[in-house]
C-alpha cells in the first residue's frame, strides 16, 4: 500500500461505508486502509478460538506452573501471627518470647486444621531436618494440656537453634526467591549476601552445563551426517530423492520410547555393537556403551537426525545446480565455489535446523532416563524427579524458569545473530 | 534421586497410556500396587481370599511406585483408587502433602501391636524386608560374614553392586566406619556424620556397580559382573528357589524396612478400604503372605502363624536377628531424605 501522508491522520474520518470508487486518491486510500484493518481484524477473530484454547490450554498453566518458582504462601499462610510477631524483629539472635507464644499458636491451630503436615514439609524444604521437629511440637502441644505452650515450645531445642528463626523470618514472604537460588546452587548467608552453596552440594550448575554440553555435541553431530545427506538427497533424481526422504523419516514415524528401547539393545556389553565391533577387531574388549555419556549421544543424535536434516534439506532443494556451474565458469574452484555460492544460501536453513534440534535437546528426558548413567541426566530428569518422587513442585518449577530463560536467551542471540525473518523451517 | 524410578516412569510416560479403569461401585475395592512377583503373593495370600469372604470385588491397579499421579488424582478430586501401597518414605511425603488419608487406628487394629516404625499416620505395613548382602559361593571362595564386607576391598577385591540410593548406603558406611548401629541415625543427622558417610564410600567408589531396579542384584550376580551385591531378600530368594541359582544370603548387619499401603484422600470406598486393611492386619492373615514370598509379618503376635517352611527364609526370622540388625528410621529420611538424594547424586557425578 502506498505510503500514508501524514495529514491523512489528522483529517475527520470520512463517511463510512461510502464506496470508494471514484474519489479521490487519498480517499481511496484511506478507505483501503479501513478495509485491510477489517482484514485483519476478521482474521485475527477467525484465529481466536486457536489463541483463546492456546493460552487457557497452554500459556495460563504454563505461568500457573513456573510461579511456584517465586511464589510459595505454604508457610505465611500456616504461621499468620509468627509472621507478625517476626514483623519488628532484627534478624539477631533469638526473637522474643511472644513471637514463641505466636508460633504455639499457629501451630496448634495447623493441628487443627490439618496443615501440620504441609508446614512441615515447607520448612523442611528449607531447612533439612525441621519436619520431624515440627511434627514432634505439634503433638506435644496437642497432648500437654495446661502446660504454657511457651515452655512445651522453649524446650525442644530445634526452636532455639541458630537457623530456625531466620528460616521461618525468610519462609513468612510468600514471594521467595529461595527456589531460583537453588536451582543456581545459591543461597542467602547469615549476612544477607548471596553465596554459592558447599561444592558437595552443588548440582544444578554442573546439570545445566552438562544439558547445554550434550545438546551441542548431538546438534553437531546431527550437522555432520545430515548436511551431507541432505546434499545427497537434493542432488539424486526426484524417484531416488522420496525413496531417501521416507528412509529418514521413517524412524520418526516411530515412538521415541521405541527408538531408545531399541539403542539399549544394541549398545548393551552383549549387544550387537559391542560384537561386531570385537568381530572386526576394532576393540580388544567389550565397551560400556550403555549407561555412559556416549551411548547417549548415539541415540540422542539417531532421533534428532530429521530435525536437523530436514530444514538444510528444504534450502538445499531451492538452490539452482546451474549456479555452482556457473561459479566454475567464472573460475572458482570446487572449494570456493561452495564456500561464497552455496553456502551462504543453505546457511539459514543450516541455522534453523540446528537451532531447533539444539532446543529440542535440551528438554531430553526418556533417552537420558534409559541409556544414560548416573553422570548422564539431564536438567529435565531432576525436573522429573522434584515432580514424581519429591513432589517438591516449587524447585521444579524453579528449575523449569531457569531452563526456560536460558533457552529464550539462546534463541534470542540466534535470532540477533541472524535475524529472525532469515530462519528457514521447513 | 532414583535412577530406577525415573527409567520406569519413563517407560510409563511414554507407554503406559492406561486409563484408570472405572470408577469403583459399592462393593468394588481398587487397589494400586507395585506390580510382579509381590503383587502376584498379595493377590494369593490376601485379595482372593478377602473377595470371598466378603463378596466385594478387588480391582487390581498397577503402577510405578511415584505418587505424583495419585497428587494429580487428589488435586483434581477424581480418585478412582481405594488403596495404595508404597514404601515408608513414600507415606510421610503424602503424609506432608495432604495426598493420603490419616489412618484411623480403631478401623484396623491394635496400633501397638505393630513392629515399631510399622504402623504410620497415613499407612499401615503389609510386611518387613531385609536389605541384604548377596554373594555366589562359587565366585568368592571366603565367605562375607557382614554386610559390611562390601567396604573390605582387599579381602573380597571386584566388583560390588549397591543401590543408586543414598538411604541404607550411607548406614552401611557409618557402620563400617565403626558407628554402633544405634547410633547410626544420630550421626548421619550432622553434616560431620554425612561428610564421614561419604568419606566411607569414597573408600569403594571405583568398586560400585550401581543397580536401580529390584531384579538387577540377581543378574548381576548370575552374570558374574559383580562378586557380592546389596538387595532385598525376596528377590535373591526367588533366584536360589525358582531359577535355582547357588547363590548365598548374608544377613547380618542388614537393614529391615516396611513395605506401607494407604487410602488417598477422596478415595471413593474407604469403609470398604478400612475392611480390608483390617483384614490384612489380623496376625494369621498377615502371616500368609511369608508362604508366597519371603517378607515378613509387621504384627508383633502374628509370628506363631507364618508356616513353618517360610519361616527360616524372612528377614525377621529369629536366627536372621541374631546378628546385628538394623531398622531403616522413616523419620530420618523424611528429614534428611530430600537433602541426602541432592548430596548423593552430587556425590555419584563427581
Amino acid at each position: 500500500m502506498s505510503a500514508l501522508q501524514p495529514s491523512e491522520l489528522d483529517r475527520p474520518a470520512l463517511a463510512r461505508g461510502r464506496p470508494a470508487a471514484g474519489a479521490d486518491p487519498k480517499t481511496a486510500s484511506a478507505a483501503m486502509r479501513r478495509a485491510e484493518f477489517g482484514d485483519r481484524l476478521r482474521s485475527l477473530a477467525l484465529a481466536a478460538p486457536l489463541l483463546l484454547l492456546l493460552a487457557l490450554s497452554f500459556g495460563i498453566p504454563i505461568v500457573l506452573l513456573l510461579s511456584r518458582a517465586v511464589y510459595d504462601p505454604t508457610i505465611a499462610d500456616a504461621l499468620p501471627r509468627t509472621s507478625q510477631a517476626l514483623a519488628d524483629w532484627n534478624g539477631q539472635g533469638l526473637p522474643a518470647d511472644a513471637a514463641f507464644i505466636a508460633l504455639a499458636a499457629d501451630l496448634s491451630e495447623n493441628q487443627a486444621k490439618g496443615t501440620a503436615y504441609e508446614l512441615a514439609k515447607a520448612l523442611n524444604a528449607r531447612l533439612p531436618g525441621a519436619r520431624s521437629q515440627v511434627l514432634k511440637t505439634v503433638r506435644q502441644l496437642e497432648g500437654a494440656a495446661g502446660k504454657p505452650p511457651l515452655e512445651i515450645v522453649k524446650a525442644v531445642p530445634f526452636w532455639s537453634a541458630p537457623g530456625t528463626w531466620p528460616t521461618i523470618a525468610n519462609g513468612t514472604h510468600a514471594l521467595t526467591s529461595f527456589y531460583l537460588l537453588s536451582a543456581l546452587d545459591l543461597r542467602w548467608n547469615a549476612d544477607g549476601g548471596i553465596e554459592r552453596v558447599p561444592p558437595e552440594q552443588a548440582i544444578f550448575l554442573q546439570v545445566f552445563l552438562r544439558t547445554f554440553f550434550v545438546a551441542a555435541a548431538v546438534t553437531l553431530a546431527t550437522l555432520l551426517l545430515g548436511f551431507p545427506l541432505a546434499y545427497l538427497i537434493a542432488s539424486v533424481p526426484k524417484g531416488l530423492a522420496a525413496i531417501l526422504i521416507v528412509a529418514v523419516l521413517l524412524p520418526f514415524w516411530t515412538s521415541i520410547l521405541v527408538r531408545t528401547a531399541a539403542w539399549t539393545v544394541l549398545l548393551q556389553k552383549f549387544g550387537l555393537v559391542n560384537d561386531m565391533l570385537l568381530w572386526l577387531g576394532f576393540a580388544s574388549e567389550r565397551l560400556d556403551l550403555m549407561y555412559s555419556r556416549i551411548g547417549l549421544i548415539i541415540a540422542m543424535t539417531h532421533i534428532q537426525l530429521p530435525f536437523t536434516l530436514l530444514p538444510i534439506y528444504s534450502v538445499m532443494r531451492t538452490i539452482a545446480p546451474s549456479q555452482m556451474k556457473a561459479a566454475y565458469s567464472l573460475g572458482a574452484r570446487p572449494f570456493t565455489a561452495f564456500r561464497r555460492v552455496y553456502l551462504p544460501q543453505v546457511f539459514p536453513g543450516v541455522m534453523a535446523g540446528c537451532l531447533l534440534t539444539f532446543i529440542l535437546c535440551l528438554g531430553y528426558y526418556i533417552t537420558p532416563a534409559l541409556i544414560g548413567g548416573a553422570s548422564d541426566q539431564l536438567i529435565s530428569n531432576f525436573i522429573a524427579n522434584y515432580v514424581n518422587v519429591e513432589l517438591n513442585w516449587e524447585m521444579a518449577a524453579a528449575l523449569s524458569f531457569i531452563l526456560l530463560v536460558f533457552t529464550l536467551a539462546l534463541f534470542g542471540i540466534f535470532a540477533r545473530i541472524l535475524g529472525l525473518d532469515r530462519l528457514k523451517m521447513v | 534421586m532414583k535412577i530406577a524410578k525415573t527409567r520406569m516412569l519413563a517407560f510409563a510416560a511414554a507407554t503406559a497410556l492406561f486409563s484408570i479403569g472405572h470408577a469403583a461401585l459399592a462393593d468394588e475395592l481398587s487397589i494400586m500396587a507395585s506390580g510382579g512377583a509381590w503383587q502376584d503373593a498379595q493377590r494369593k495370600a490376601w485379595f482372593e481370599p478377602f473377595s470371598k469372604e466378603t463378596g466385594a470385588k478387588i480391582l487390581e491397579q498397577e503402577y510405578l511406585g511415584d505418587l505424583g499421579k495419585v497428587k494429580a488424582m487428589v488435586d483434581t478430586g477424581n480418585v478412582p483408587i481405594d488403596l495404595v501401597t508404597v514404601e515408608t518414605a513414600t507415606v510421610l511425603q503424602g503424609c506432608d502433602a495432604g495426598i493420603l488419608e490419616r489412618l484411623d487406628y480403631s478401623k484396623i487394629g491394635p496400633r501397638d501391636k505393630f513392629i515399631e516404625g510399622s504402623a504410620l499416620d497415613c499407612g499401615v505395613g503389609l510386611d518387613a524386608y531385609g536389605d541384604i548382602l548377596a554373594y555366589d559361593p562359587t565366585v568368592l571362595k571366603e565367605a562375607p560374614t557382614s554386610v559390611l564386607d562390601l567396604f573390605d576391598t582387599e579381602k573380597f577385591p571386584g566388583k560390588r553392586a549397591m543401590r543408586k540410593f543414598p538411604a541404607q548406603n550411607l548406614e552401611w558406611a557409618l557402620m563400617a566406619d565403626g558407628v554402633a548401629p544405634a547410633d547410626v541415625y544420630k550421626v548421619l543427622a550432622t553434616p560431620e556424620g554425612v561428610d564421614r558417610a561419604f568419606k566411607k564410600l569414597d573408600t569403594i567408589k571405583n568398586d560400585i556397580v550401581w543397580w536401580d531396579a529390584g531384579a538387577q542384584p540377581a543378574q548381576l550376580l548370575a552374570s558374574k559382573e559383580v562378586v557380592m551385591t546389596t538387595a532385598w531378600n525376596g528377590r535373591i530368594q526367588n533366584a536360589i528357589d525358582t531359577d535355582k541359582k547357588p547363590f548365598k544370603i548374608v544377613w547380618n548387619n542388614q537393614i529391615l524396612e516396611y513395605d506401607m499401603i494407604a487410602i488417598p484422600k477422596g478415595a471413593k470406598n474407604p469403609e470398604l478400604a478400612y475392611k480390608y486393611l483390617a483384614y490384612i492386619s489380623k496376625p494369621d492373615n498377615n502371616a500368609k503372605l511369608a508362604s508366597y514370598i519371603t517378607y515378613g509379618p509387621v504384627r508383633t503376635d502374628a509370628a506363631s502363624f507364618v508356616a513353618a517352611d517360610a519361616l527360616p527364609k524372612l528377614p525377621n526370622a529369629p536366627d536372621h536377628l541374631a546378628g546385628a540388625y538394623l531398622v531403616a528410621d522413616t523419620e530420618f529420611w523424611g528429614d534428611y531424605g530430600e537433602d541426602l538424594v541432592k548430596r548423593f547424586n552430587a556425590w555419584l557425578a563427581q
